[in-house]
Protein backbone atom coordinates (compact mmCIF):
# COMPACT_ATOMS: atom_id res chain seq x y z
CA UNK A 1 0.00 0.00 0.00
CA UNK A 2 0.81 3.57 -0.96
CA UNK A 3 2.48 5.75 1.88
CA UNK A 4 -0.04 7.71 2.94
CA UNK A 5 0.60 11.02 4.85
CA UNK A 6 -1.11 14.32 4.90
CA UNK A 7 -0.31 17.94 5.65
CA UNK A 8 -2.84 20.19 7.20
CA UNK A 9 -2.88 23.95 6.25
CA UNK A 10 -3.61 27.04 8.18
CA UNK A 11 -5.14 30.40 7.07
CA UNK A 12 -1.06 31.92 6.57
CA UNK A 13 0.59 28.39 6.49
CA UNK A 14 3.43 29.09 3.83
CA UNK A 15 5.66 26.07 4.23
CA UNK A 16 2.65 23.90 3.39
CA UNK A 17 3.78 22.97 -0.15
CA UNK A 18 7.25 22.49 0.35
CA UNK A 19 6.60 19.92 2.97
CA UNK A 20 3.91 18.23 0.43
CA UNK A 21 6.91 18.47 -2.08
CA UNK A 22 9.40 16.65 0.33
CA UNK A 23 6.93 14.06 1.61
CA UNK A 24 5.98 13.07 -2.12
CA UNK A 25 9.77 13.28 -3.46
CA UNK A 26 10.82 10.76 -0.36
CA UNK A 27 7.76 8.82 -0.40
CA UNK A 28 6.50 8.69 -3.91
CA UNK A 29 3.08 9.29 -3.03
CA UNK A 30 1.59 12.89 -3.00
CA UNK A 31 0.48 13.67 0.68
CA UNK A 32 -3.01 14.51 1.03
CA UNK A 33 -3.44 18.52 2.00
CA UNK A 34 -6.66 18.60 4.47
CA UNK A 35 -7.14 22.22 5.29
CA UNK A 36 -7.79 23.46 8.93
CA UNK A 37 -11.81 23.97 9.29
CA UNK A 38 -11.84 20.05 8.32
CA UNK A 39 -13.48 18.34 10.89
CA UNK A 40 -12.02 14.69 10.32
CA UNK A 41 -8.92 13.69 9.20
CA UNK A 42 -8.65 10.02 7.11
CA UNK A 43 -8.08 6.76 8.44
CA UNK A 44 -4.92 4.95 8.31
CA UNK A 45 -2.23 7.61 7.78
CA UNK A 46 0.90 7.05 8.26
CA UNK A 47 2.49 10.34 9.06
CA UNK A 48 0.75 14.15 9.43
CA UNK A 49 2.93 17.39 9.32
CA UNK A 50 2.27 20.68 10.62
CA UNK A 51 4.23 23.04 8.09
CA UNK A 52 5.70 26.29 8.77
CA UNK A 53 4.24 29.69 7.96
CA UNK A 54 2.81 32.06 10.20
CA UNK A 55 -0.86 30.54 10.82
CA UNK A 56 -4.13 33.39 11.69
CA UNK A 57 -1.04 35.86 11.28
CA UNK A 58 0.53 34.52 14.78
CA UNK A 59 -2.87 36.42 16.15
CA UNK A 60 -2.34 36.39 20.12
CA UNK A 61 0.85 33.91 20.18
CA UNK A 62 2.30 32.07 17.67
CA UNK A 63 0.42 28.77 16.98
CA UNK A 64 -2.46 29.55 19.65
CA UNK A 65 -5.28 30.07 17.42
CA UNK A 66 -4.31 27.08 14.97
CA UNK A 67 -4.17 25.18 17.93
CA UNK A 68 -7.78 25.30 18.56
CA UNK A 69 -9.38 24.85 15.48
CA UNK A 70 -11.05 21.65 14.58
CA UNK A 71 -8.28 19.59 12.94
CA UNK A 72 -6.22 19.84 15.60
CA UNK A 73 -8.31 18.18 17.85
CA UNK A 74 -8.38 15.15 15.43
CA UNK A 75 -4.19 15.68 15.31
CA UNK A 76 -4.22 15.60 19.24
CA UNK A 77 -6.40 12.26 18.75
CA UNK A 78 -4.27 10.44 15.96
CA UNK A 79 -0.54 11.79 17.98
CA UNK A 80 -2.37 9.46 21.47
CA UNK A 81 -2.96 6.83 19.45
CA UNK A 82 0.84 6.88 18.50
CA UNK A 83 0.49 8.46 14.52
CA UNK A 84 3.63 9.83 14.33
CA UNK A 85 3.39 13.78 13.49
CA UNK A 86 5.87 16.38 12.65
CA UNK A 87 5.37 19.75 13.06
CA UNK A 88 7.97 22.54 11.78
CA UNK A 89 8.41 26.11 12.64
CA UNK A 90 5.00 27.00 12.79
CA UNK A 91 4.23 23.51 13.14
CA UNK A 92 6.40 23.27 16.60
CA UNK A 93 4.69 26.25 17.64
CA UNK A 94 1.36 24.90 17.02
CA UNK A 95 2.39 21.40 18.60
CA UNK A 96 3.14 23.18 21.92
CA UNK A 97 0.33 25.26 21.98
CA UNK A 98 -1.81 22.28 21.51
CA UNK A 99 0.11 20.48 24.28
CA UNK A 100 1.21 17.74 22.48
CA UNK A 101 5.23 18.98 23.51
CA UNK A 102 6.06 20.38 26.13
CA UNK A 103 7.82 24.63 26.59
CA UNK A 104 7.11 27.34 24.46
CA UNK A 105 8.21 28.99 21.40
CA UNK A 106 9.16 32.79 22.44
CA UNK A 107 10.38 36.20 20.61
CA UNK A 108 14.00 35.56 19.50
CA UNK A 109 15.85 37.13 22.30
CA UNK A 110 17.58 38.94 19.28
CA UNK A 111 14.07 40.27 18.70
CA UNK A 112 15.23 40.02 14.90
CA UNK A 113 13.71 37.87 12.23
CA UNK A 114 16.49 35.47 11.59
CA UNK A 115 16.62 33.33 7.89
CA UNK A 116 20.03 31.35 7.38
CA UNK A 117 20.70 27.84 7.66
CA UNK A 118 22.37 27.12 11.00
CA UNK A 119 23.83 23.75 12.11
CA UNK A 120 22.69 21.36 14.26
CA UNK A 121 23.98 18.59 16.07
CA UNK A 122 21.45 15.23 15.90
CA UNK A 123 21.41 14.52 19.82
CA UNK A 124 18.94 11.47 19.83
CA UNK A 125 19.57 9.17 16.56
CA UNK A 126 16.71 6.26 17.74
CA UNK A 127 13.70 8.25 17.42
CA UNK A 128 11.58 7.33 14.21
CA UNK A 129 11.98 10.59 13.10
CA UNK A 130 15.89 10.78 13.74
CA UNK A 131 16.89 7.66 12.53
CA UNK A 132 18.37 8.46 9.24
CA UNK A 133 20.95 10.01 11.06
CA UNK A 134 23.96 9.31 13.50
CA UNK A 135 23.96 10.22 17.17
CA UNK A 136 26.00 13.50 17.33
CA UNK A 137 26.11 14.20 13.32
CA UNK A 138 26.51 17.81 12.67
CA UNK A 139 23.55 18.85 9.69
CA UNK A 140 22.89 21.78 8.00
CA UNK A 141 19.14 22.94 8.09
CA UNK A 142 17.68 26.45 7.05
CA UNK A 143 16.10 28.21 9.46
CA UNK A 144 13.09 31.08 9.35
CA UNK A 145 11.72 32.73 12.49
CA UNK A 146 10.53 34.74 14.63
CA UNK A 147 9.66 33.28 17.54
CA UNK A 148 12.18 30.16 18.08
CA UNK A 149 13.08 30.85 21.29
CA UNK A 150 12.90 27.32 23.20
CA UNK A 151 11.22 27.87 26.81
CA UNK A 152 10.33 25.41 29.39
CA UNK A 153 11.28 25.62 33.16
CA UNK A 154 14.52 23.93 34.56
CA UNK A 155 12.56 20.42 35.70
CA UNK A 156 11.42 19.86 32.23
CA UNK A 157 14.64 20.73 30.60
CA UNK A 158 16.20 17.96 32.60
CA UNK A 159 13.31 15.70 32.33
CA UNK A 160 13.68 15.98 28.38
CA UNK A 161 17.47 15.87 28.11
CA UNK A 162 17.17 12.98 30.94
CA UNK A 163 14.39 10.78 28.74
CA UNK A 164 16.59 11.65 25.54
CA UNK A 165 13.92 13.47 24.13
CA UNK A 166 16.47 16.44 22.34
CA UNK A 167 16.08 15.55 19.03
CA UNK A 168 18.36 18.63 17.72
CA UNK A 169 20.50 21.47 19.10
CA UNK A 170 21.79 24.14 18.07
CA UNK A 171 25.82 24.12 17.44
CA UNK A 172 25.51 27.92 17.90
CA UNK A 173 22.07 28.90 19.56
CA UNK A 174 20.57 31.62 16.85
CA UNK A 175 17.37 32.95 18.76
CA UNK A 176 17.89 32.54 22.72
CA UNK A 177 16.86 28.50 23.02
CA UNK A 178 17.12 26.90 26.37
CA UNK A 179 19.91 24.42 26.51
CA UNK A 180 20.52 25.36 22.62
CA UNK A 181 17.06 22.97 22.24
CA UNK A 182 15.78 23.21 18.30
CA UNK A 183 13.85 20.22 18.46
CA UNK A 184 11.72 18.02 21.07
CA UNK A 185 10.39 14.81 20.60
CA UNK A 186 7.27 14.12 22.85
CA UNK A 187 7.46 10.73 24.95
CA UNK A 188 5.90 7.85 23.06
CA UNK A 189 8.53 9.74 20.31
CA UNK A 190 5.71 9.35 17.39
CA UNK A 191 5.97 13.84 17.57
CA UNK A 192 8.95 16.17 16.75
CA UNK A 193 8.65 19.42 16.67
CA UNK A 194 11.54 21.17 15.32
CA UNK A 195 12.23 25.12 14.36
CA UNK A 196 14.71 24.25 11.22
CA UNK A 197 13.40 23.34 7.75
CA UNK A 198 13.90 19.97 7.02
CA UNK A 199 11.78 20.00 4.01
CA UNK A 200 13.66 23.07 2.97
CA UNK A 201 17.13 21.06 2.71
CA UNK A 202 16.03 17.69 0.52
CA UNK A 203 17.71 18.43 -2.82
CA UNK A 204 20.68 19.36 -3.43
CA UNK A 205 19.06 22.63 -5.68
CA UNK A 206 18.32 23.71 -2.71
CA UNK A 207 21.79 24.39 -1.41
CA UNK A 208 21.57 21.38 0.68
CA UNK A 209 20.29 17.78 1.85
CA UNK A 210 20.54 17.62 5.36
CA UNK A 211 17.10 17.34 6.00
CA UNK A 212 16.77 14.34 3.40
CA UNK A 213 17.38 12.19 6.14
CA UNK A 214 14.44 12.90 8.64
CA UNK A 215 11.85 12.08 5.81
CA UNK A 216 14.02 8.83 4.18
CA UNK A 217 14.56 7.64 7.86
CA UNK A 218 11.15 8.06 8.69
CA UNK A 219 9.47 6.87 5.49
CA UNK A 220 11.29 3.88 5.19
CA UNK A 221 10.74 2.60 9.04
CA UNK A 222 6.92 3.49 8.76
CA UNK A 223 6.92 1.48 4.89
CA UNK A 224 8.28 -1.59 6.06
CA UNK A 225 6.86 -1.57 9.79
CA UNK B 1 -19.90 42.60 31.82
CA UNK B 2 -16.90 43.80 30.74
CA UNK B 3 -13.85 41.96 32.17
CA UNK B 4 -10.12 42.78 32.20
CA UNK B 5 -7.30 39.82 31.50
CA UNK B 6 -3.77 41.24 32.27
CA UNK B 7 -1.42 38.42 30.93
CA UNK B 8 1.79 38.93 31.90
CA UNK B 9 5.43 36.54 31.33
CA UNK B 10 5.97 34.61 34.82
CA UNK B 11 8.99 36.04 36.98
CA UNK B 12 12.03 33.54 35.87
CA UNK B 13 10.83 34.00 32.48
CA UNK B 14 13.41 36.26 30.26
CA UNK B 15 11.36 38.90 27.95
CA UNK B 16 13.33 40.05 24.95
CA UNK B 17 11.12 42.97 24.35
CA UNK B 18 10.76 44.02 27.82
CA UNK B 19 14.94 44.27 27.66
CA UNK B 20 14.86 45.91 24.30
CA UNK B 21 12.12 48.51 25.48
CA UNK B 22 14.40 48.85 29.27
CA UNK B 23 17.43 49.83 26.54
CA UNK B 24 15.40 52.11 24.65
CA UNK B 25 14.04 54.33 27.76
CA UNK B 26 18.14 54.22 29.28
CA UNK B 27 18.70 55.36 25.71
CA UNK B 28 16.05 58.26 26.02
CA UNK B 29 17.74 59.60 29.31
CA UNK B 30 15.32 57.99 32.06
CA UNK B 31 17.18 57.37 34.87
CA UNK B 32 15.98 54.11 37.66
CA UNK B 33 14.59 52.16 35.28
CA UNK B 34 15.72 48.44 37.18
CA UNK B 35 13.60 46.55 34.53
CA UNK B 36 10.71 46.40 32.24
CA UNK B 37 8.33 43.19 31.76
CA UNK B 38 5.58 43.71 28.48
CA UNK B 39 2.30 41.97 29.10
CA UNK B 40 -0.71 42.07 27.13
CA UNK B 41 -4.64 43.26 28.16
CA UNK B 42 -7.41 41.30 26.63
CA UNK B 43 -10.96 43.24 27.10
CA UNK B 44 -13.78 40.83 27.11
CA UNK B 45 -17.30 41.96 27.09
CA UNK B 46 -19.61 39.24 28.13
CA UNK B 47 -22.97 38.06 29.15
CA UNK B 48 -23.59 38.80 33.36
CA UNK B 49 -24.18 35.38 34.02
CA UNK B 50 -20.84 34.40 33.06
CA UNK B 51 -19.22 32.56 35.67
CA UNK B 52 -15.96 32.84 36.96
CA UNK B 53 -14.73 29.08 36.82
CA UNK B 54 -15.91 29.91 32.68
CA UNK B 55 -13.61 32.96 32.52
CA UNK B 56 -10.61 31.20 34.16
CA UNK B 57 -11.21 28.49 31.70
CA UNK B 58 -10.73 31.01 28.44
CA UNK B 59 -8.05 32.09 30.14
CA UNK B 60 -6.32 28.85 30.86
CA UNK B 61 -7.23 27.70 27.59
CA UNK B 62 -6.60 30.17 25.09
CA UNK B 63 -5.47 34.04 26.61
CA UNK B 64 -2.76 32.82 28.61
CA UNK B 65 0.17 30.37 27.58
CA UNK B 66 0.49 29.01 31.17
CA UNK B 67 3.92 27.34 29.88
CA UNK B 68 5.36 30.88 30.26
CA UNK B 69 2.54 33.15 31.30
CA UNK B 70 0.63 34.47 34.15
CA UNK B 71 -3.19 35.86 34.47
CA UNK B 72 -5.18 37.88 36.31
CA UNK B 73 -9.26 38.80 35.63
CA UNK B 74 -10.51 41.53 36.81
CA UNK B 75 -14.38 42.51 36.69
CA UNK B 76 -14.56 46.32 35.21
CA UNK B 77 -18.62 46.84 36.32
Amino acid sequence: MAFSSAVITFPGSNCDRDMAVALEQVAGSAPLCIWHGDAELPQGLDLIALPGGFSYGDYLRSGAMAANSPIMREVVRAADRGVPVLGVCNGFQVLTEARLLPGALMRNASQHFICRTVSLKVENADSLFTKGYDAGQEIRIPVAHHDGNYFADEETLDRLEGEGRVAFRYLKNCNGSRRDIAGVLNKAGNVLGMMPHPERAVDAAHGGTGGLALFEGAIKALATA
Amino acid sequence: MKIRVLVSLKPGVLDPQGRAVHHALEGLGFKGVDDVRIGRTVELDVADDTSDTALTEMCEKLLANTVIENYTIEKLD
